[in-house]
This record gives C-alpha cells, sequence and structure tokens, in this order.
C-alpha cells in the first residue's frame, strides 16, 4: 500500500498523485520578498498577514515563512506571525512550512503549530549526529522535512551528488529512525543558470535529473525547490523570469518534481509563451546548445520592454456600449476583453455584484436560449463559460470587499456537489456538466474525482447544498453510487440527487438507486438536460408534477423489471456449455508469437498514434451526433463541428510538437489453454502462471448459434495442441495533469475538456495501433496485412482484443490478473483504482486472442447458477459475485 | 530508537489489552461527574478530613473569605473522599466497564493552580491512578477472566495555546507549548507511579494542547525506558464539526497520527448521534483503533443531558453494526445504567478492523 503524505492546518492536505504539484507561497519570507521584510522590519504584522492570505488566495496549498534576517529578532517574529495566523481561519487551513537555517527558530516555530507541518530544512552539513538529533526532534513535535542535499563537504551540484546525499539521507532517517519515508521532501538544490559561467550551463538539467531518480528510487517521498533561484541571473526582467519558471517547472514536474516554493500568483502560462521567448528559454533550461544564454539575452530586452505595449486590433463591435461588448464576448466566446469590459462596467455599476446579475447574465441568458434552442453547441457554450469566469474571477475580489462591507451575499439559482464516486477517475462528462449548471447561474461545487462518500454528504453540509449530483463512468460506479444513496438516507438527507456517466441509465437509477433514497432521485441522460432537470427539481411550483412524473416513470421500469424474462429466458449453465463454438482443433495451428514475453514501449511517438484516431466518439463526447466524417458537413451541427475539429487539430499539432503527454505501453503473451470457461495461463516452466476467468453467454439460440465465452477461442487443454494468449495495456495521459491544471487556473475549461478528449482518443489509437503491430509484428500471424483506418474501425482485421469490464468480458477485476501478467503500473505507470478504473483515465487495456474466427460479443444476462459457478472459481462468496457482476445479473440478489 | 518503539512498561498488561481489543469491542466507563453531583457534597464534603482546615498552612490557609473554596474540584476527593471515587469506579466496572477512567481530569499545575492547589499535582495524578488500579484489581479477582484496565486522564486544562483570550490581539497567548508540556510530564508521572495501565489524551479542544502531552508522555517514556499505549480523544466542540481551535476530525487525527497512539476517538460536547459523521470519518482513515466516548445526547434548556441508557445504546449499536468501534464510553451525563445498557448493545458486534497496519501501532 503506498502511503501518502499527510500534513494538516485546520484542514488535512493529503499528497495525493493527482494533487501533481503542490504550490508552496514564497511571498511570507523575508529572505525572497523585500515587501515583507518591510512589513516584518517595521513591525506592521496586520499587514503582513494580509501578504499570506493573498497566497492562499492564489492557491497556495502551504505557505512558507522565514523570518531569517539580522536586523529582526527570527524566533520572536516567528512565533508572532504564526500565532496570528492560527487566528485567521481562511490561512490556518493550510499547513506551514516553518523555514529557517537557524534550529532554535524552526524549533520555536514547530511549538506553535496545531497541525502537522514541515520542516525547511535539515541536512547532513553538520554531521549525521546533529542530522538525526533534529530529525528526532521533528519526529515528536509531527512534521514533515525538508531534507537538502547538503553534506560535510558542500552542497550537492552535480547530478550524481544530488542523488548520492538525498540517498544517504534517506536511508539514515529511515533506517535509523524509522522517520516515515513520505515524511522525507528532497531539496537538491536549485541553482541559477545563464549566468555566463559555463559551469552553470547544466544546473536546471542536473536537478531535473537528479529529481526522476529520486522519484524513482523513493516514489513516496517527494522533491521540492525554490524555483525563482534559477532565473537570478535575469533579476530585474520579471517578463524573462516567469517565462524561465514556467519552462524549468514545466520539465521538472514531469521528472517527478511535486513541491515547489513558487509565487503562486504570477506563474506563466507554459503554452502562453511567446514561441520565440519559449524556445530560447528552453534551450537555457536544457542546455541544449553552447550558445544559448547569449540568445536569450539577445531578444531577453525586447521583453523587457514590451510592457504595457497595446493592441490596435479594432473591431466594429468594440464600439457598442459595454453591455452589449460583454454579451457579444459571451455568446461568441472571445475572451480577449474581457476583464476590461468588466472593469469598465464595474464602474459604473452601483455594486460590483450588479455587473454579474446584469450584462453578464443577460448574455449568458443568451448562451443558455441558443444551447437550449440547439442553436448553440457544447463546444461553443464551454468557451462562453470561459469567458464568463474570467469575467466572475475580475469581479471576485470587490464582491467579497462587498460582502464585507455590507453582509450581502447575492443569489444564485442553487448550490450543487458534484463528484465522480470513489474508485472512477473519469470527469469529463460531470466537467461538462459542471459548466453548463455554471452557465445558468448554479453554484458548482465540484469535489473532483474518487471522492468518498462521507466527503460528498459533508461538503453537502457545510455548503449549504440543494443538490447532489455523483458521476461515474465504470460499471463498479453504479453499486458505489447505490452506496451513497443508501448513505444518504441513512444520515436523513433530503437533498436531491442527480445520477449521470456513461454506464448510468434510467434503468439502474430506477432500480438500484431510486429506491434506497426517498428525496428525489433522477437520472439525468446528458448535459443537455442537466439544467432542466435541476431547475424543476429547485423550482417550488415544477418540483411536484415533476417527481410524479420521474417517479411514475421508474415504478414502471421496475414494474416491467419484475415482469421481464416471459419473452427471453436465460439457458442453463450446462446448455450454453453444450452450445459453445468449437473450433476444429484437428485442422487448425495457432500460430506462435515472434516476440515472447513482454515488450515495452516507452514514450511512444504521439504523431504516429494521431494518425490512427477514430474521430465519431470524440464527437459524441462533446454531445454533437453523427459519424466522422460525414458531421463536419451535417445540416444541423456541421458548421460547430468543423470549428472543434478545428482546434482540436491545433491542440494535437501543440501537444505533440510540446511533448504535453506521454504515451506508455506493454504487451505481452503467454502460452495457454482452454479450461470449460476459464484460460489457464503457463510460466515459461510449462506450469500453471494463472488463470484468466470469463464469463459465457446464457441467450436462448438456434442450435447452430454458439453461446460465445472468450476461453472457446483458445484451443482446450484435452486436445494437446498448443496456443497463446496476448495482453497489452496503454496510456496516452501521462503527464496531463500539469496541463489540465493550467487550463484550469486560466478559468479554460474549454480547453481542458478538449485536452482530456483528446489523451482519450490517443489511448484508443496507441491501442489500435498495438494491436496492428502486434498482428503484423509481435504476434506476426498476419504480417501482410494493409487494411486503413476505416477498416481499422470497422475492425475488419483478424483476431480481437476484449478489454475486463467490457461486453465480452465484463468482469472489470480481470484487469488485476491481466496487470500482473503485464507488471502494467511499473511498465507503463497506469494504476488501477480500488474500482478497477485506469488511471490516467487516458488508458486502454486488454486481451489478445488471434484466432481467425474469433470475434466480438456480449456476454449479457446471467442466471444465479453461473454467477454461483463464477464466484467459485474466482474464489469470491456469491455476495461479491453479484456485486462485482451487479449490472449483468438477470435476478434481484436481495 | 525512537518512542513507538519503546518496550512496554507493564508489557503483560499491554499485551491482554490489545489482545482484547482484537476480540471484542472494550466498554469504557461513563462520566464521573455526573455520578459526583448525586452526592452533593458541599464545601465540607470536598475538604473532607485532610483539608479540614483548608489546604495547607505552609502555602495557603483557606478562610471564609480567601475566594478559593474546594468546592468543585472534584481531583481533590482522591484525596479526601477516596472511599466515593472507588464506589463510583467499582459500579462502572460491574455495569460491565473494562476500562475506567482515573479522576484525574484537572489534575495539572494550571488548572489546580485555580484553587491554589498546584503542589498537590503529582499527588492527585498517583492517587488517582491507584485508586482505578485497587478497583480494577478488586473485580480481577472476582473474576479473572475478564481483565480489566486503568486509564490515566490528562485533560485539557484550562488554556489554549492556539488561541488567544485576548480579542484585541490575535497574537496573544497565556500558555506556552513549553508550560504544557512541563504541566503534562508533572502529571503523566503521577500516573505513571500510580500504577495507570495505559494513559489518554482527552477532551482535546485544542491539538496544540493535545501535541505539548503527548511530547511530555514520549518525552517521559524516553526517560524511563518504557511505554505504555496511549489513547487520544477529541472534542468536536458544535455542529460546526471543528474542534475549539478550528481543525476539522481528519486534521485532528493527521496533526496527531505521529505518535502511532494505540487509539484515537472523540468524547463529549455532542451526542452519539451527532458524533457519528465524525467517528466515521476517522475510522475511514486512521491506521489505529477507534474510540468514541459521547454526552447522553445534547444537554437540555436547563444544561441536563436527558438521553436514556436504551437511546444511547440504540445508537452505539449503529456504530458498532457498521464496524466503526473498538473502543466505546460516556461522558457527560451518562452513568452506569448508560454503561450497561452500551455494553448490552454492542456485544454481539466485532470490532473495527483498521484499514492500514494496525500492528505497527499500539
Amino acid at each position: 500500500m503506498t502511503r501518502y503524505t499527510r500534513l494538516s492546518g485546520l484542514e488535512p492536505l493529503v499528497l495525493t498523485p493527482d494533487l501533481n504539484f503542490i504550490n508552496v507561497g514564497e511571498r511570507t519570507n523575508v529572505t525572497g520578498s523585500a515587501r515583507f521584510r518591510t512589513l516584518i522590519k517595521e513591525d506592521r504584522y496586520e499587514e503582513a498577514v494580509e501578504v499570506a492570505r493573498q497566497q492562499v488566495e492564489n492557491g497556495a496549498q502551504i505557505i512558507d515563512v522565514n523570518m531569517d534576517e539580522g536586523l529582526i529578532d527570527s524566533e520572536k517574529a516567528m512565533v508572532r506571525f504564526l500565532n496570528l495566523i492560527a487566528s485567521e481561519p481562511d490561512i490556518a487551513r493550510v499547513p506551514v512550512m516553518v523555514d529557517s537555517s537557524k534550529w532554535e527558530v524552526i524549533e520555536a516555530g514547530l511549538r506553535c503549530l496545531q497541525g502537522k507541518g514541515v520542516v525547511n530544512s535539515i541536512s547532513l552539513k553538520e554531521g549525521e549526529e546533529q542530522f538525526l538529533a533534529h530529525a528526532r526532534t521533528i519526529m515528536q513535535y509531527g512534521a514533515a522535512a525538508v531534507v537538502m542535499a547538503f553534506d560535510e563537504t558542500g552542497q550537492a551540484d552535480t547530478r550524481e551528488r544530488k542523488i548520492e546525499i538525498c540517498t544517504r539521507a534517506h536511508n539514515l532517517l529511515t533506517d535509523k529512525l524509522g522517520f516515515p519515508s513520505e515524511d522525507i521532501i528532497f531539496d537538491p538544490n536549485i541553482f541559477a543558470i545563464a549566468t555566463g559561467i559555463e559551469e552553470h550551463d547544466n544546473y536546471a538539467v542536473d536537478f531535473i535529473e537528479a529529481t526522476r531518480e529520486l522519484r524513482r528510487r523513493f516514489p513516496e517521498s517527494h522533491v521540492s525547490g525554490g524555483v525563482s533561484n534559477v532565473s537570478f541571473s535575469f533579476r530585474g526582467n520579471n517578463h524573462v523570469r516567469e517565462a524561465i519558471h514556467s519552462v524549468f517547472l514545466y520539465h521538472a514536474i514531469a521528472a517527478g518534481m511535486d513541491m515547489g516554493i513558487v509565487n503562486a500568483g504570477a506563474l506563466a502560462i507554459y503554452d502562453d509563451l511567446d514561441a520565440d521567448l519559449r524556445e530560447r528559454v528552453e534551450d537555457v533550461v536544457l542546455n541544449r546548445r553552447a550558445d544559448a544564454t547569449e540568445r536569450l539575452l539577445e531578444i531577453a530586452e525586447r521583453f523587457k520592454a514590451k510592457k504595457g505595449e497595446v493592441k490596435v486590433e479594432n473591431l466594429a463591435w468594440r464600439e457598442k456600449p459595454v453591455a452589449e461588448r460583454l454579451s457579444h464576448a459571451l455568446v461568441h466566446g472571445i475572451d480577449a476583453y474581457v476583464t476590461e469590459d468588466t472593469e469598465e462596467a464595474r464602474v459604473a455599476a452601483s455594486r460590483p455584484l450588479d455587473v454579474i446579475e446584469g450584462p453578464l447574465m443577460a448574455g449568458m441568458n443568451v448562451v443558455g436560449d441558443l444551447f437550449g434552442a440547439g442553436k448553440m453547441f457544447l463546444p461553443q457554450v464551454v468557451k462562453s463559460a470561459r469567458v464568463m469566469k474570467k469575467a466572475v474571477a475580475h469581479l471576485i475580489p470587490y464582491i467579497e470587499e462587498e460582502k464585507r462591507r455590507t453582509g450581502d451575499a447575492g443569489k444564485n439559482n442553487g448550490t450543487i456537489i458534484m463528484a465522480t464516486v470513489k474508485g472512477d477517475v473519469h470527469d469529463i462528462g460531470k466537467n461538462i456538466v459542471g459548466v453548463v449548471l455554471r452557465c445558468n447561474n448554479f453554484e458548482v461545487i465540484d469535489l473532483g474525482v474518487m471522492v468518498p462518500t462521507q466527503k460528498i454528504l459533508e461538503e453537502a453540509r457545510a455548503h449549504g447544498a440543494q443538490m447532489i449530483g455523483l458521476s461515474g463512468l465504470i460499471t463498479p460506479s453504479l453499486e458505489e453510487m447505490s452506496q451513497v444513496a443508501k448513505e444518504m438516507q441513512r444520515q436523513g438527507l433530503e437533498l436531491p440527487l442527480l445520477i449521470g456517466g456513461a454506464t448510468t441509465s434510467r434503468a439502474h437509477t430506477a432500480l438500484k438507486i431510486e429506491p434506497h433514497y426517498q428525496a428525489p432521485t433522477v437520472w439525468v441522460k446528458d448535459a443537455s438536460r442537466a439544467v432542466g432537470v435541476a431547475q424543476s427539481l429547485l423550482s417550488k411550483e415544477l418540483v411536484d408534477e415533476f417527481m410524479t412524473k420521474i417517479r411514475a416513470e421508474y415504478a414502471e421500469v421496475r414494474e416491467r423489471h419484475k415482469n421481464r424474462g416471459s419473452g427471453k429466458r436465460l439457458v442453463s449453465l450446462a446448455h450454453a456449455r453444450g452450445q459453445r463454438w468449437q473450433g476444429d482443433w484437428n485442422a487448425y495451428t495457432p500460430p506462435k508469437p515472434r516476440k515472447k514475453g513482454l515488450t515495452v514501449f516507452d514514450n511512444y511517438d504521439l504523431a504516429e498514434l494521431r494518425r490512427y484516431i477514430d474521430w465519431t466518439p470524440f464527437f459524441n463526447a462533446w454531445e454533437l451526433a453523427g459519424r466522422f466524417p460525414a458531421i463536419l458537413n451535417d445540416d444541423i451541427v456541421g458548421t460547430q463541428a468543423t470549428e472543434l475539429y478545428r482546434d482540436a487539430q491545433a491542440m494535437l499539432d501543440t501537444l505533440i510538437a510540446e511533448k504535453w503527454l506521454t504515451a506508455r505501453g506493454v504487451i505481452g503473451f503467454w502460452k495457454a489453454s482452454g479450461v470449460g470457461d476459464d484460460i489457464e495461463v503457463y510460466g515459461d516452466d510449462g506450469k500453471v502462471r494463472t488463470t484468466l476467468h470469463q464469463l459465457r453467454q446464457q441467450v436462448d439460440k438456434p442450435a447452430e448459434r454458439p453461446d460465445f465465452c472468450l476461453s472457446d477461442f483458445v484451443a482446450p487443454k484435452d486436445t494437446g495442441v498448443e496456443d497463446w494468449v496476448g495482453g497489452f495495456a496503454v496510456t496516452a495521459g501521462l503527464g496531463i495533469e500539469a496541463h489540465v491544471k493550467r487550463f484550469e487556473d486560466a478559468h479554460d475549461d474549454y480547453s481542458s475538456i478538449m485536452l482530456k478528449a483528446l489523451a482519450d482518443r490517443l489511448a484508443e489509437a496507441f491501442a489500435e495501433r498495438m494491436h496492428e503491430r502486434v498482428r503484423r509484428q509481435y504476434w506476426g500471424y498476419d504480417a501482410d496485412e494493409t487494411l486503413d483506418n476505416n477498416a481499422l474501425i470497422a475492425e475488419k482485421y483478424r483476431g480481437i482484443r476484449p478489454a475486463p469490464g467490457y461486453p465480452a468480458c465484463p468482469d472489470h477485476t480481470e484487469k488485476a490478473t491481466l496487470f500482473q501478467l503485464l507488471d502494467a503500473t511499473a511498465n507503463t505507470g497506469i494504476e488501477l483504482t480500488e474500482g478497477f478504473a485506469m488511471y490516467p483515465a487516458s488508458a486502454v487495456s486488454g486481451w489478445y486472442f488471434s484466432h481467425p474466427d474469433s470475434q466480438y460479443f456480449v456476454v449479457g444476462r446471467l442466471t444465479r447458477e453461473q454467477v454461483a459457478d463464477y464466484a467459485r472459481r474466482k474464489d469470491w462468496s456469491l455476495e461479491q459475485a453479484e456485486r462485482w457482476l451487479a449490472p449483468n445479473l438477470d435476478y434481484d440478489p436481495d | 530508537m525512537s518512542d513507538h518503539q519503546l518496550p512496554w512498561l507493564r508489557p503483560e498488561r499491554a499485551n491482554t489489552l490489545l489482545a482484547a481489543l482484537d476480540q471484542r469491542i472494550l466498554i469504557m466507563d461513563g462520566g464521573m461527574g455526573t455520578m459526583l453531583q448525586g452526592h452533593k457534597l458541599d464545601e465540607t464534603g470536598y475538604r473532607g478530613k485532610r483539608f479540614a482546615d483548608g489546604y495547607d498552612s505552609q502555602h495557603h490557609q483557606h478562610g471564609a473569605d480567601c475566594g478559593c473554596e474546594l468546592k468543585g474540584n472534584n481531583d481533590l476527593l482522591s484525596l479526601s473522599q477516596p472511599d466515593i471515587i472507588t464506589d463510583i469506579h467499582r459500579a462502572y466496572l460491574q455495569a460491565g466497564a473494562d476500562l475506567v477512567e482515573t479522576n484525574t481530569f484537572n489534575a495539572t499545575r494550571i488548572s489546580q493552580s485555580d484553587y491554589q492547589l498546584q503542589h498537590l499535582v503529582y499527588e492527585l495524578n498517583r492517587e488517582g491512578a491507584q485508586l482505578a488500579r485497587a478497583a480494577c484489581a478488586a473485580e480481577e479477582a472476582k473474576d479473572a477472566a475478564k481483565p480489566r484496565f486503568a486509564i490515566g486522564v490528562l485533560g485539557p486544562t484550562s488554556r489554549t495555546a492556539s488561541i488567544s483570550p485576548d480579542v484585541n490581539d490575535p497574537g496573544f497567548r497565556n500558555v506556552s507549548f513549553s508550560e504544557l508540556v512541563d504541566n503534562y510530564t508533572e502529571a503523566a508521572a503521577g500516573l505513571l507511579d500510580g500504577g495507570a495501565d495505559l494513559l489518554m489524551v482527552e477532551t482535546v479542544f485544542d491539538t496544540l494542547n493535545a501535541k505539548a502531552a503527548l511530547f511530555a508522555i514520549n518525552q517521559l517514556f524516553g526517560e524511563r525506558g518504557a511505554r505504555l499505549p496511549v489513547m487520544i480523544s477529541g472534542t468536536i466542540t458544535d455542529r460546526s464539526g471543528r474542534t475549539l481551535s478550528g481543525q476539522t476530525a481528519e486534521a485532528f487525527y493527521v496533526s496527531l497520527a505521529h505518535v502511532r497512539p494505540m487509539s484515537i476517538g472523540l468524547n463529549c460536547a455532542l451526542g452519539a448521534e451527532e458524533l457519528r459523521p465524525h467517528i466515521q470519518a476517522l475510522s475511514d482513515i486512521a491506521d489505529c483503533r477507534i474510540s468514541t466516548h459521547p454526552n447522553a445526547g445534547l444537554p437540555n434548556a436547563f444544561g441536563e443531558y436527558d438521553e436514556t441508557p436504551e437511546q444511547m445504546g440504540h445508537t452505539i449499536e449503529g456504530f458498532a453494526r457498521d464496524g466503526l468501534l473498538n473502543m466505546v464510553g460516556g461522558c457527560c451525563g451518562t452513568t452506569p445504567g448508560h454503561i450497561e445498557a452500551i455494553a448490552g448493545a454492542v456485544k454481539h458486534h466485532a470490532p473495527r478492523k483498521a484499514p492500514g497496519a494496525i500492528s505497527e501501532a499500539a
């Protein structure tokens, strides 16, 4: 079990991988901020506290506090400041990093923290004895520790020294003291580059490469650093410095740096950097050419002067009154001028809130009406929402100020808590629904993915929510949603519950969720229905009629379910097995894979995968119906589809050129035999290595049409014929978090959703391309195959690649066996959640079967007899089997 | 060697306790104050024989006008009316409690200085532990199959290290971490010497106070070269779901998990029903065992607790049925009747299994 670092202020901060990068606020540091130093020196503590507040508001998840300055009584200042911020709930909610080179100051700081903070820093500088003594004290106070790459001979500057010192420190801490590995944060020293001194040129690369190795050796520990050091030689030119920080972080984060002391408010967006500047900065950071520094210096002045430059585009709509300009910007999704327009409107309005309730809402209503009327489509709405978000973000500080003065909180249509349930990581659909609801003036509190029940309920209470929305994509999430409903009932909640996500259905909601929860429970088919449902539920006039209709519908679904089966009876398991698919194993020799064992693909070329993309599901994700490429010329959605396709192509260009995503995969083949409905997989020693458990169709078919099971496609053991199965796991989603966060921080849901949708498509394309190479090359049974992409999409090839959790093998838990055989997590970085979803979400895995007659099929419904038989084979209880196969049961287990 | 690797001070008792915890949900006792109220003691009653003239001439002579009555100093009764305390322990043990808490909730220098009795702190704790231990031994003599344990209680003190008492100066503190460490070191030493089987830092309003208590305890263990199992129990002050110092239950656990306690839990301020979501939150994340000793419901309009033993037993059974508990008892307003009902209610339910490696914790 991976142990996550747990820190706390008033609230916990658990460093799970999905947080990606922890921003440690640096402005409350007298050595880094001249302003803060002045405030402390002049005893202006109230203003100093405001600096801390801004850090947290700007997204600092931890705040670093440093009072090391010759003219300040550091210990006294540390205690005073920590005691002051302890009284401010919106600051004290985050953990504190106590930063000092003096041990007394650190200890004094630790004595003020009720939460679990971080000590910055300890090192081997003064030898092992003192290092361990300090670490032991830290354990007694309960804190994590930053460990500097510094030893008796000095600070580490090369990759090798950084790794050597950090490794030694880690081993001392864990072996001698039992210091938790997860409470160790390495600081392998970020030094200034582009100083003109040749020895410094590789400093950033040394840091990045040391980081990569340290995270590999100690995956539970973390890597942090003071980012602003790296650009020190460009002080005075903030534009270039920010560009250097952004590029440095981009590469360091990809290598595993997951924490950094940064000015959370002033990080340039990698993507937004001027292309020329970015390239030259990248040359410097990555030490790619000898003249990198000179080349950056050449243009640095230009960027320094660029401040204040005004764009002189003059479009007709810019001449209109401000309210119309805002409306225009919203409807057309243009965000370039929205901040200045909003500011103009704010100055003219009597209250900042009037800008939202007036021109902005009016604009969004136009958008809502057009969307409702089918004249605007989801991608445009998401773009509009991006504009709205930016406008609101500009107004929020003023509104907060107003609220403080008058206590008036303003109104919205209602607050909705949204979450992807525990065990599931898929969130594209949920995010789209969130955007659409926000556009309609609902306050949406999005708790993210893998959210435990209790958290959902607590947040609902904490925010006084009017509604809860649950989302999920994989089948185990269905069961989880049912559990959430039961718990809501048990805790006496009365909020309406909305259910959505690809595997959810009206039938499942009616049968498995709604009966467990007395308050309104409604399945929402897609984003376009979300607003209607939410409004009906919250309207006193509409809710009764609406729910009467829904409840009648669900009751009817249940009634139909109860009476079903008279038409389509399932056959007994023995009958189905008697009607299995039979290969002519005497006349057929299964092909032997050409490549033995596992083959790992690191950093697979995205440009190659791009050609294999199946675009139709991409448009479906955006709720544009139709097949590609015909959809581009569709009478109704053609224009939108074309624009979306163009945006997608543009983003693909950039994400491939700039390597936003890393694709990794693994394939393997093993000797195997069919044994009943199972497949035995053998190791090199010929012994059974593992068993793949499969399920059989029990459909009442004419005698000549078989009831399939995947095991049918592998030569049965008793024939003595040698046969093989293969497996694969691929992802194209590694590294996506940094970019999603970047877009979300810029209030750009459109790009964030676009990126996720493209990563999904690339992962599918990867699976398609891999399968092709398997057929032609690695298994090699179809070396001469030449099919174009349309033929591939139409599955015209020989052999199949069914995925655990999907129709031919609906049990998700078999993915664990597949991952074990492939050592998939180590080889690709894909992890399985407790619900057997894959993370990153843009991942595909499955089995390979080579038989020419192997085909995709749907297992469909199962009798209790087969479920019990399956439970026996898997060494499960019947209840366990019923839980994992819940969507396939032909009976009610209760 | 770090603190949690030290050997047990009383290995046989610690191992018996841990083995019992693996078997079943253990029962703690109920409220001490509630039971004392029944005795309706007056000033003379509180003073007993030993303090009949006030305590004591070399420090301070209590008189009619000195303004420091001893009435209300419940902890002093361990010295002035030991039989009453023993009777209360016995009543809880006979109602089915596996563990009783020492009468030492306010036996710290800070709290006793309200009565000018700070010089008695060590003695109050040692005597408190001896009384509880003796009551346990008496019951064990009757039924050797049912081991009983004395929990040495360390209360919150009347001051908070992370909250300012002065609204005009949020940076001000009327107690420091170091003072608290000294306070708790003295109290814990008394509990250890008096024979406590385990220690509990309880009714934690301010996590920084608890950190100081645990810091003191671990230092003491280090000096003695041996340790006792440690329980931690926090207090969610009201329906906001936070401690007085502002932490959520999860943050509370995260802040104290470094001491690897035997158990973490919540007590006081709320009734069982209101505590449930917070116990659930702890149960979801804690590697160690879970305890709770709630009040008998929320106080009524007269500040009294009126949840009946049956009501409380029923609610607690829900906790046990859902696998949330390892130890359970009562706080304000609970009586031997409540403890008996709780013991009956959880009897047939298995103890919670921690998600992590429980064997590591102790």
